[in-house]
C-alpha cells in the first residue's frame, strides 16, 4: 500500500469563547502505518516551518489508555474503528483521496479550550462527589484475602471499570449524557463488597453531580456502547439506574 | 492527616498519570501461591535484579510494605484478577522464580492508578486535596535552604503562578523521553526533577536506563513513540531468531516467514544462554541478548532490529490442557489450536489486539515481532531514607527518584515501588519534617525568590517565542533523541560518550538560536509546552552521558562494552563502583561534581548475577 493524499477539514477555535470554523488541510504522503495522532503530527511539523499555529490536541500514552486523546472524525467517536482510542486509530483505515472531517468533542459540559482540546473536568467533578471506597491509608487494613469475591463479579467489575474516562459516550450522546461513564464506576464499585456499604450514596451523589454539570438524559439510544473505546456494556447503565432507583426510595 | 494539599498535574486529569500504562502487574511478598515466596526473598530478588546498586534498607523497606499495598488498594475496590475460588490470583515475571505478581488483566497500572487517583478525589471532594490540572511546575522556589513553593504555568491561560508551601514532593515520573522514542507517554518529561536539580537536589545515577527486551519494533520516520508488550508475555511466549542466516536474510527480504522455519532451525537464545530462567531473565538480559543477536544478523524485520515472540508452543500446551479438561479424546490439530488460541486470548487478548492494531499482522497465526526499546528509568533524584533531597523540605517519590532498583528494575516493581513510596513511606516522613515547622506560618510568595524565579522563567518563554529561529522543537528532540540511542542506549563505549557529550552540547547550542515556537505566552501552546521540556532534556542528556562515562564498570542496564566477561555478561567493579554518583548542578550541564555515596551490603552477598 502506498502513501496516500488526504484532504483534512479540521476545526478550528482560538478560545473557549471564540467563534470556531472548518479550515481545509491537503496532506500528502500520508503512510498507512502512520497513526492519525501522527498524521497531525506530520501536518503540525509543516505548519510550524510556515510560521502558522499548529493544532491543538490532547493527547499523551498513545497507547489507548490514558483516555486524553478524543477526536470526532467523520462524524464518529475515536473515528471509525471500535474499541480503540484516536491514538490507536492507524491510517490504513482510509483510501487515498479520502476526505476526513475532524472535530472536538461537542457537548455543552465539555466547552473547547482550543481547537481540539476541551476541558472535561465536569468528569474529575462527578468522581470526586462519590466515585470511591471511603477509607483512608492504612498500613493495617484486612488481608487482601480476606473477602474471596466470586470471579464472575470481579471479571464483571473489572469490565466496568477498564473506563478511560475520555467522553466519548458524552460526545456520541445525542442528549449529552454521561450515563455510560456514571454507569461504569458506580457499576464496579458496587459490584465489589467493598464497594457495597456506600453504594447508595454513591448513587446519588453522582448522578446528582452529573445533572448538576448539564449533562443530558439517558434515552437508552445505546450509541455510547458503540463508540466506547473500551466497549463498556449498557448493562452498567441499567445496574446504575437499579442502584439509582434502590437509593432513592429507601433514602431516609 | 490533616494537611492542606495543592496538587498539580500537566495532563488534564490526575487520572491520565503515565502509571496508567503500567501493563502487566505489582509485585507482593504475599506467598498466596506457597512456593517459598517471602519478604527476604523479594528484597534479595530485587537487589539482585538490581545488579547490586540499590541500597539495602531501603529495599527492605520496600519488600516490607509489599503486602500492604495489595490489602490496600483491594480496599479501594481495585479489581484484580480472582482465581474461581475468589482469591486473588497470581503470575510470573521477570528475573524471578516464584509468582507473587498480581494483576488485573493486561491493565494492572490502569487500575492501581485509578484506585489512586479515586482516593485523591475523595479528599478533592472534601477540599483538602485543592487540584491544579494542566499546570506545569517550572520551578523549585527555596528560601533560607529549604524548598518553600513551586512556580507553575497554567497551561490553559499561560499565566506564571507562585504557590508557597511547607514542604514540595515531586512524583513526576521518569526522563525516558530523553530518547524521543520510548514507551512513555508524550508528555513525560524531567521538567520538574531537573529545575529541582538545578536548585540543589543531587541527580543520582542519571545513567541507568531500563530498555524493555518487548516493544513492537519502530516502523518509520513518522513514529512518534514505541508500545510495550508486556513483559508478562514471557511466561508463555518464546522468543526466537533463525539459527541460520540464509533464514533471516530471506525473512527480511519477505523471501518466507517465520512459520517457514523449523523447529530444528530455530535458535531459542534465551533459552539457550540462560537454561534455569529461559525467557524469563530480567529486562536487561533479555534486551542485550535480543540485540547481540540482531547485530549479529539475525534480525528479522526489514530493519533487521527485531526477534520472534512466539506462542505456538504456548497455544499446543494449552490446548491439549483444555482438551483434557473438556474430555475430548484424540483432538484434532485444528481443535487443539482452537482451544489454545482460547485460552491464550484470555490471558493477554488485550494486548494481542493493540498488536494487531498497530502492525495490522494477527499475531495468533504469526509470531510477534518485537525488539527493545526505552522503558524506565532507575536513576533520578537522589533521595535519603526518608525520601527527601537534598535540599531539605523536597522530596522525590517513584520513579522520579533513584531509590530502590538500582541498575536495572524488575518487572512488576514500578508499581510496587511508586505505590510504596506515595502511601506507606512519605507519609511517615513528611511529618517528621514538617514538625521542625510548626511554628512557620503562611509562605509568603511576595518573597524575592519567588519574584526571581518568575521572572526567570518569563525571560526564558520570552525568548523560546522572539528568537525567530527556523525549525520546530521535535527536530532537536528527535537528533537528542538518536544521539541517546546509539550512543548512551543499550550499549555504551568511552569514545561514543565522548562524542555523544560534545554532540548534545552542538545541539543545545543551536536549539536555544535557532528553535521556532509559534504562538503567544499567554495562551494553550503546546509547541511553548514541548520547548520547555526539550530544553531541559538536552542538560540532562549530558548529564547522563557523563555518569555512563564515569561509571567504568558494566552493571544491570548500564552496559559498557569495554567491561563484559567473555560471556559476554556485564561484568561488575565492585572494588571501585559499589556506589550511588549523586552529581550536584553547578551552573553548567558539562560541569557537574560527583558525590559517592557508598553502597553497603551486610545481608546480601555481591556476586556475578548469573540466571544460568
Amino acid at each position: 500500500m502506498g502513501n496516500m493524499k488526504l484532504n483534512l477539514k479540521i476545526w478550528r477555535q482560538t478560545g473557549p469563547n471564540a467563534k470556531g470554523q472548518m479550515k481545509d488541510y491537503p496532506v500528502n504522503d500520508v503512510s498507512p502505518d502512520m497513526s492519525f495522532l501522527e498524521m497531525l503530527d506530520v501536518l503540525n511539523d509543516n505548519l510550524v516551518r510556515k510560521n502558522e499555529d499548529p493544532i491543538a490536541f490532547d493527547h499523551d500514552c498513545r497507547e489507548g489508555i490514558c483516555g486524553m486523546c478524543s477526536l470526532f472524525i467523520n462524524g464518529e467517536a475515536h473515528g471509525p474503528a471500535r474499541g480503540i482510542t484516536t491514538c490507536q486509530l492507524h491510517m490504513r483505515r482510509f483510501k487515498d483521496g479520502d476526505t476526513i472531517h475532524v472535530e472536538p468533542w461537542r457537548a455543552q459540559p465539555f466547552p473547547v479550550i482550543k481547537d481540539l482540546a476541551t476541558d472535561r473536568g465536569a468528569f474529575d467533578r462527578i468522581q470526586a462527589a462519590g466515585g470511591f471506597v471511603s477509607i483512608n491509608t492504612s498500613g493495617n487494613l484486612v488481608d487482601g484475602n480476606a473477602l474471596p469475591i466470586p470471579k464472575d463479579d470481579a471479571d464483571k467489575a473489572f469490565d466496568a471499570a477498564t473506563c478511560i474516562g475520555c467522553g466519548a459516550c458524552v460526545a456520541t450522546c445525542p442528549n449529552g449524557s454521561a450515563m455510560l461513564f456514571v454507569a461504569a464506576k458506580v457499576s464496579q464499585l458496587s459490584l465489589l463488597p467493598q464497594g457495597r456499604p456506600e453504594a447508595k450514596r454513591r448513587a446519588l451523589a453522582m448522578v446528582e453531580q452529573m445533572d448538576k454539570e448539564g449533562f443530558g438524559n439517558c434515552s437508552n439510544t445505546g450509541a455510547c456502547e458503540i463508540e466506547c473505546p473500551k466497549q463498556i456494556s449498557l448493562e452498567h447503565i441499567a445496574r446504575l439506574n437499579r442502584e439509582y432507583l434502590v437509593a432513592t426510595v429507601t433514602k431516609e | 492527616m490533616g494537611y492542606n494539599v495543592k496538587a498539580f498535574c500537566y495532563q488534564d486529569s490526575a487520572r491520565r498519570a503515565h502509571s496508567i500504562a503500567a501493563q502487566g502487574g505489582i509485585n507482593a511478598a504475599k506467598n498466596y501461591q506457597n512456593d517459598g515466596d517471602s519478604t527476604y526473598r523479594l528484597f534479595y530478588d530485587t537487589v539482585k535484579g538490581g545488579d547490586y546498586r540499590a541500597r539495602e534498607a531501603n529495599v527492605y523497606r520496600l519488600a516490607e510494605v509489599s503486602a500492604n499495598i495489595i490489602d490496600q488498594c483491594v480496599a479501594q475496590g481495585v479489581p484484580f484478577a480472582r482465581d474461581y475460588g475468589g482469591l486473588l490470583d497470581n503470575r510470573s515475571f521477570g528475573g524471578v522464580q516464584v509468582s507473587r505478581t498480581f494483576y488485573a488483566r493486561g491493565q494492572t497500572g490502569q487500575q492501581l492508578l485509578l484506585g489512586a487517583y479515586s482516593a485523591l478525589m475523595r479528599q478533592v471532594g472534601k477540599g483538602a486535596v485543592q487540584m491544579f490540572d494542566r499546570h506545569e511546575m517550572l520551578d523549585v522556589v527555596v528560601v533560607d535552604g529549604k524548598a518553600r513553593g513551586i512556580i507553575a504555568r497554567n497551561l490553559v491561560t499561560g499565566e506564571i503562578e507562585r504557590h508557597g508551601a511547607h514542604a514540595v514532593l515531586i512524583c513526576t515520573g521518569g526522563y525516558g523521553n530523553v530518547f524521543f522514542l520510548s514507551t512513555n507517554a508524550m508528555g513525560c518529561n524531567v521538567t520538574a526533577a531537573w529545575k529541582a536539580h538545578k536548585r540543589g537536589a543531587f541527580f543520582g545515577n542519571p545513567c541507568y536506563t531500563q530498555i524493555h527486551p518487548t516493544c513492537i519494533p519502530v516502523s518509520g520516520t513518522h513514529q512518534s513513540k514505541l508500545t510495550l508488550m508486556s513483559e508478562s508475555l514471557r511466561n508463555d511466549g518464546r522468543i526466537w531468531v533463525p539459527a541460520k542466516l540464509e533464514d533471516a536474510k530471506a525473512i527480511r527480504e519477505g523471501k518466507k516467514k517465520g512459520s517457514d522455519i523449523a523447529e530444528a532451525d530455530r535458535d531459542y537464545y534465551l533459552e539457550r544462554r540462560y537454561p534455569a530462567f529461559g525467557n524469563l531473565v530480567p529486562r536487561d538480559v533479555a534486551s542485550r541478548a535480543a540485540k547481540e543477536r540482531c547485530d549479529a544478523g539475525f534480525g528479522v524485520n526489514q530493519t533487521g532490529e527485531a526477534v520472534y515472540l512466539d506462542f505456538g508452543a504456548a497455544i499446543e500446551r494449552y490446548g491439549k490442557l483444555e482438551a483434557n479438561v473438556k474430555k475430548i479424546e484424540n483432538p484434532s490439530k485444528e481443535k487443539i489450536t482452537e482451544l489454545g488460541t482460547a485460552v491464550v486470548s484470555e490471558k493477554y487478548g488485550n494486548l494481542f489486539d493493540m498488536y494487531e492494531n498497530i502492525v495490522g499482522e494477527n499475531p495468533y497465526l504469526h509470531a510477534m515481532k518485537i525488539y527493545p526499546a526505552v522503558h524506565y528509568t532507575m536513576g533520578g533524584l537522589w533521595v535519603d531514607y526518608n525520601l527527601q533531597t537534598t535540599v531539605p523540605g523536597l522530596f522525590c517519590l517513584g520513579e522520579a527518584n533513584f531509590s530502590d532498583h538500582g541498575a536495572n528494575r524488575l518487572g512488576a516493581s514500578a508499581l510496587m515501588q511508586g505505590l510504596a513510596d506515595g502511601y506507606f513511606v512519605i507519609p511517615y516522613t513528611v511529618g517528621d519534617y514538617l514538625a521542625d515547622d510548626i511554628r512557620t506560618g503562611p509562605i509568603d510568595t511576595k518573597r524575592p525568590e519567588f519574584e526571581a524565579a518568575e521572572k526567570e522563567i518569563k525571560g526564558r518563554i520570552e525568548h523560546l517565542l522572539t528568537n525567530k529561529g527556523s525549525k520546530p522543537v521535535d527536530d532537536f528532540h528527535r537528533r537528542l533523541g538518536k544521539v541517546m540511542w546509539d550512543k548512551c542506549g543499550m550499549a555504551r563505549n568511552a569514545q561514543g560518550l565522548q562524542e555523544a557529550i560534545a554532540e548534545i552540547r552542538q545541539i543545545r547550542e543551536e536549539f536555544w538560536k535557532d528553535v521556532r515556537v509559534t504562538g503567544k505566552a499567554g495562551e494553550f501552546n503546546q509547541e511553548l509546552e514541548k520547548a520547555g521540556r526539550v530544553a531541559d532534556f538536552l542538560e540532562l542528556g549530558e548529564l547522563m552521558c557523563m555518569d555512563a562515562l564515569n561509571r567504568n564498570e558494566s552493571c544491570g542496564g548500564h552496559f559498557r562494552e569495554e567491561y563484559q566477561t567473555p560471556e559476554g555478561e556485564a561484568l561488575r567493579d565492585d572494588a571501585n563502583f559499589a556506589y550511588v554518583a549523586a552529581w550536584e548542578w553547578t551552573g553548567d550541564a558539562g560541569k557537574a561534581n560527583l558525590h559517592k555515596e557508598p553502597l553497603t551490603f551486610e545481608e546480601v552477598k555481591l556476586t556475578q548475577r548469573s540466571y544460568k
